[in-house]
């Protein structure tokens, strides 16, 4: 017996008798052929007690350079913000952790109602008038989206502006081998979008235009002035928006976007090397029959009393098979969970205060880093809490020796955008204050010293994975 | 949660949880209430104007809530008692393997070394979750049989996309122009929907009177322009296919690569593998056989193990392992991600995968070991052998007969058709009367072979008091019925709301937000 089940040798006994079968080793072996039948032990170590488990998991885990043990200025997607005591103490209560999809309404009416709660904040924040109740993550949310675009348009070309997430793109083109579409890209021209560009790129087979808010390099781009071309091309125009940065920030809806989505990690979310998150996803009212994922409603019941439900099911798998609008059986319910509690914690205010307070922090620390000999801006377009800095020194090696000071400094942008092989992009929360700023400054300004020494002499790289 | 519904004076026949209307978060907001306290900047500020020009900025900020901390809590608390949960009772939801989840996983999962990791540190510098996804990744491919393994899909259905998207690039790379995927017409709605997504043709194939694949019907589909067969074995049905070698040499011959939906892995761990069976690729639900808490509907993860001809394609970054200098010990193996696979299907999503599913996963595979995985099959199995035999006497074997007259794996079908046509109680009112009981009903109406389906799968997480006391609350109910059908019909009594109008919130335009002033 584990120790995650019960049955004593008495209770086998009974329940055999029961069923009539002589042993549980006969219910195996009365149903599955012999030829594939494994015949031997699982080559996997025998179990652990509680205690070995957990030292071991720890041991693992102290292999780590993670938030708490150093200065992280990495985002690229995904943020070190603070998350409030209150979203564990919800999310690991046992009534929102451990049940599942809300297929029973009468006893799922918590769950329901915070995907109603969460669709309202979501919709508001991106002021489109239709939210699901979650999806998978950020990027596969965007390929998503072009699916809705080819249902929408009949079309099978999208424009993608080469400022969105590279995973994003990268994802929409994997799905696209399935869509049987293709993508075109278009640069940055400073940071932003190349709007002439754009304009070029889109034709009459446009089924979207593929934009992002804050872009990737964390240009604040003109999004309404973008998408303005795509619509008079008849093209859906899909935003990824950073939710944090859509609380100060224009928001989709109000530009002229058809689809507003995003990755959620930010609203509350661990960064747990990635996942699990949650990605959001709102359309204008003509779409929603369109639109993947779940949907809470609100409705009454028999004695009139008010209460939640999942609606228009008809587009979804488990209805419609084939003829579905998506695949997607999760609404990432916990980490959505975690997104709504995070923002009516921040409240109407407090969203508004910490967007303004990374505004000046980070632009603080984007004049204090580019007035570093051997630094300066990639570009100088608005920014919220991410900026792109061109470094005249090798961006790993410079990695590797602030590191060495207890500082993730950020993310080297080569292999994703070849055109800026000493690119670094540096993101700055509420919780990295002036003096982790300043810390950044001065162990940036020796690490680019060093670089560059070691460079004339030979010494500056280290060989081996990073 | 479930409580009785009252007489006491005052409360109008209803229960103190049905009295308490719902509310929401944003019908709770007061002006100038707060939770937050937003730190000072601390730098030299400037106008928001030369930071961020005012035609790129919000004109009114987002009508978020409100609200206090403690009203925060205080509401999501009492939102969370309106919920059944796993932790409280019996959860026999056929395909979804509600078992027990561990806290243990919590703990470990929550450390600062891997909640606080953030996703593009560089691998020198996340060596203990690199090696974590390793040995993740072959402990499941030991227990499906199958050599290589990819943990990137977020979910089953994730998974499934993976899958499909393999075989296209497999079979393109052998410039060989497939269009028609099987799937059986028992399988789960997300085969089809998937199907569909990766741009193939579904094509049904019919289940034989045993509950299986119908051979002869699959031996006339399958063609030189199959792709794919995507099957689960033990299927939808609770059914091992016997025939599962025959199916996979038939698919095998066309050229088709064979799908392995992970969804019904609980039911073999350590006694039967996919790879074995002749599957090239497998799905597997870690939050199905593998303890990641359901959330309410996610996270879960739905990494897929392949077999050597699918490798190539597998999506990347990789998690590999090379020789050497790791730890500081010349020695020590060192884990990379590795994104040069110029074959892989690509990318499916944003950074590495569900980390913290994994952890929690991987933790569990500690715990039990290959041993206790193993045990844990069988006392699925044993489970649900003794509460269909338990179901097959008195009253349930009456109306309720179990879909197949032959022993189950994990899970059983048990048919309502003789309750509605002989008590005039369908499957929804016998799952709405256990509600009253404290029972989570299984999964209903699916597979839709089965009339009045009742999908019935009780996990080695219960013990034999609980799966007796559900018996003995179907045989109630049943008797009830017999007595006064009305009962069952109207249930439930005693729930938070009761029965819900379905259609209406489907009428409701917009039917997501309300009207905010």
């Amino acid at each position: 017996m584990t120790r995650y089940t019960s049955a004593t040798d008495a209770d086998r006994a009974e329940m055999l008798a029961a069923i009539g079968a002589a042993s549980v080793a006969d219910l195996f072996d009365e149903q599955i052929p012999a030829e594939v039948r494994l015949g031997r032990e699982l080559e996997l170590p025998p179990g652990m007690p509680e205690t070995e488990v957990y030292e071991r998991l720890r041991e693992l885990a102290g292999r780590n350079a993670d938030a708490e043990s150093e200065l992280c200025f990495i985002g690229a997607g995904m943020y070190d913000h603070y998350a409030p005591a209150i979203v564990d103490a919800i999310t690991q209560r046992s009534e929102f952790l451990t049940p599942y999809t809300p297929y029973q309404p009468e006893i799922s009416q918590g769950t329901l109602q915070a995907m109603f709660e969460f669709q309202t904040a979501i919709s508001e924040l991106m002021a489109l008038p239709v939210s699901n109740a979650g999806l998978y993550e950020g990027p596969s949310s965007v390929a998503s989206a072009g699916y809705l675009a080819i249902a929408a348009t009949g079309r099978r070309r999208f424009v993608a502006s080469r400022g969105v997430h590279p995973h994003s793109r990268e994802t929409l083109a994997s799905y696209c081998a399935g869509f049987d579409a293709e993508v075109i890209e278009v640069g940055l021209e400073g940071g932003l979008t190349d709007a002439a560009a754009l304009t070029e790129a889109i034709d009459s087979d446009t089924a979207a235009v593929f934009l992002q808010q804050p872009n990737f390099l964390g240009a604040v781009e003109d999004v309404a002035a973008l998408a303005e071309t795509a619509r008079a091309a008849g093209a859906l125009v899909i935003v990824a928006a950073d939710p944090i940065a859509a609380g100060i920030l224009r928001p989709p809806g109000d530009c002229g976007a058809d689809v507003a989505l995003g990755e959620g990690q930010p609203l509350g979310g661990r960064l747990d090397f990635g996942g699990p998150s949650f990605g959001f996803f709102c359309v204008a009212q003509e779409h929603i029959r369109r639109m993947p994922g779940r949907i809470a409603g609100e409705t009454t019941d028999v004695d009139g009393r008010r209460g939640f439900v999942l609606a228009l099911q008809t587009r979804e798998q488990h209805i419609r098979r084939e003829k579905a609008t998506h695949n997607i059986c999760t609404s990432q319910q916990l980490n959505a969970l975690a997104g709504v509690i995070y923002l009516s914690w921040l409240g109407k205010r407090g969203l508004v205060e910490l967007g303004e307070l990374l505004v000046q922090r980070t632009a603080y620390a984007r004049e204090r880093l580019a007035a570093i000999d051997g630094v300066e801006l990639l570009h100088d377009a608005p920014v919220v809490r991410e900026f792109a800095l061109r470094l005249d020194a090798s961006v790993d090696a410079v990695l590797d020796l602030c590191a060495a000071d207890g500082i993730a400094a950020g993310y080297g942008l080569g292999r994703e955008y070849p055109e800026h092989p000493d690119g670094l992009l540096v993101a700055i929360t509420e919780r990295r204050t002036r003096a982790d700023i300043d810390w950044l400054a001065d162990s940036l300004e020796r690490a680019v010293a060093a670089s560059r020494e070691g460079a004339e002499t030979g010494r500056g790289e280290t060989a081996g994975v990073r | 949660m479930s409580e009785r519904a009252t007489d006491a004076p005052g409360l109008n026949g209803e229960t103190p949880m049905q009295r308490d209307r719902a509310v929401t978060i944003f019908e709770r907001s007061r002006p100038g209430r707060r939770a937050a306290t937003i730190s000072e900047p601390g730098v030299p500020t400037r106008p928001l104007d030369e930071l961020i020009p005012a035609k790129l900025r919000r004109e009114r900020p987002a009508e978020l809530p409100e609200v206090s901390e403690p009203e925060i809590v205080r509401h999501y608390n009492r939102i969370s008692r309106r919920n059944f949960d796993l932790d409280t009772g019996f959860y026999p939801l056929g395909s979804c393997t509600m078992k027990h989840n561990p806290r243990l996983n919590e703990r470990v999962a929550a450390l600062p070394g891997h909640a606080r990791l953030h996703p593009a540190q560089r691998p020198a510098r996340a060596q203990g979750a690199l090696e974590l996804m390793w040995l993740l990744g072959e402990s499941l491919s030991e227990i499906c049989g199958l050599p290589h393994a990819s943990l990137q899909p977020s979910a089953g259905s994730h998974g499934e996309l993976a899958g499909l998207l393999l075989t296209r690039a497999y079979h393109a790379d052998r410039g060989d122009e497939r269009t028609k995927v099987l799937t059986p017409d028992t399988a789960h709605g997300t085969n089809p929907a998937t199907v569909t997504m990766a741009g193939y043709e579904v094509v049904k194939v019919a289940t034989d009177e045993r509950g299986g694949v119908d051979v002869d019907d699959l031996r006339a589909k399958a063609g030189d322009d199959v792709a794919c067969l995507m099957l689960t074995n033990p299927n939808t049905l609770g059914l091992f296919d016997d025939n599962i070698r025959e199916i996979a040499a038939i698919v095998h011959d066309v050229g088709g690569t064979l799908y392995y939906d992970g969804a019904n892995l609980n039911a073999i761990m350590g006694h039967s593998r996919p790879g074995d069976m002749g599957f090239d690729i497998v799905h597997v639900n870690l939050h199905k056989s593998f303890s990641q808490p359901h959330g309410g509907g996610g996270p879960g993860a739905g990494p897929i193990c392949v077999s050597d001809r699918l490798e190539p394609y597998l999506p990347v970054p990789r998690v590999v392992k090379r020789d050497g200098g790791g730890n500081g010990d010349a020695a020590a193996p060192i884990y990379d991600l590795d994104h040069e696979h110029p074959k892989s299907i690509g990318r499916l999503r944003g950074f590495q995968g569900n980390f913290g599913v994994f952890v929690r996963s991987y933790a569990y595979i500690l715990s039990l070991g290959g041993d206790g995985l193993t045990e844990a099959s069988e006392t699925a199995v044993l489970n649900a052998n003794y509460l269909r035999a338990r179901l097959s006497e008195g009253a349930a074997g009456r109306y309720l007969p179990p879909g197949y007259d032959r022993a189950c794996m994990h899970e059983f079908v048990l048919s309502g058709r003789g309750a509605r046509k002989q008590l005039g109680v369908n499957t929804t009112d016998i799952a709405k009367r256990l509600l009253d009981f404290g029972f989570h009903p299984p999964t209903i109406y699916f597979p839709l072979l089965v009339e009045e389906a009742l999908m019935v799968e009780p996990t080695e997480t219960e013990t034999k008091e609980s799966l007796d006391a559900f018996a003995d609350t179907i045989g109630e109910i049943l008797a009830e019925a017999e007595s006064d059908p009305e009962i069952a019909r109207n249930a439930p009594y005693s729930t938070p709301v009761r029965r819900l109008d379905e259609a209406a919130a489907a009428r409701r335009n917009p039917v997501v937000r309300q009207p905010l002033s």
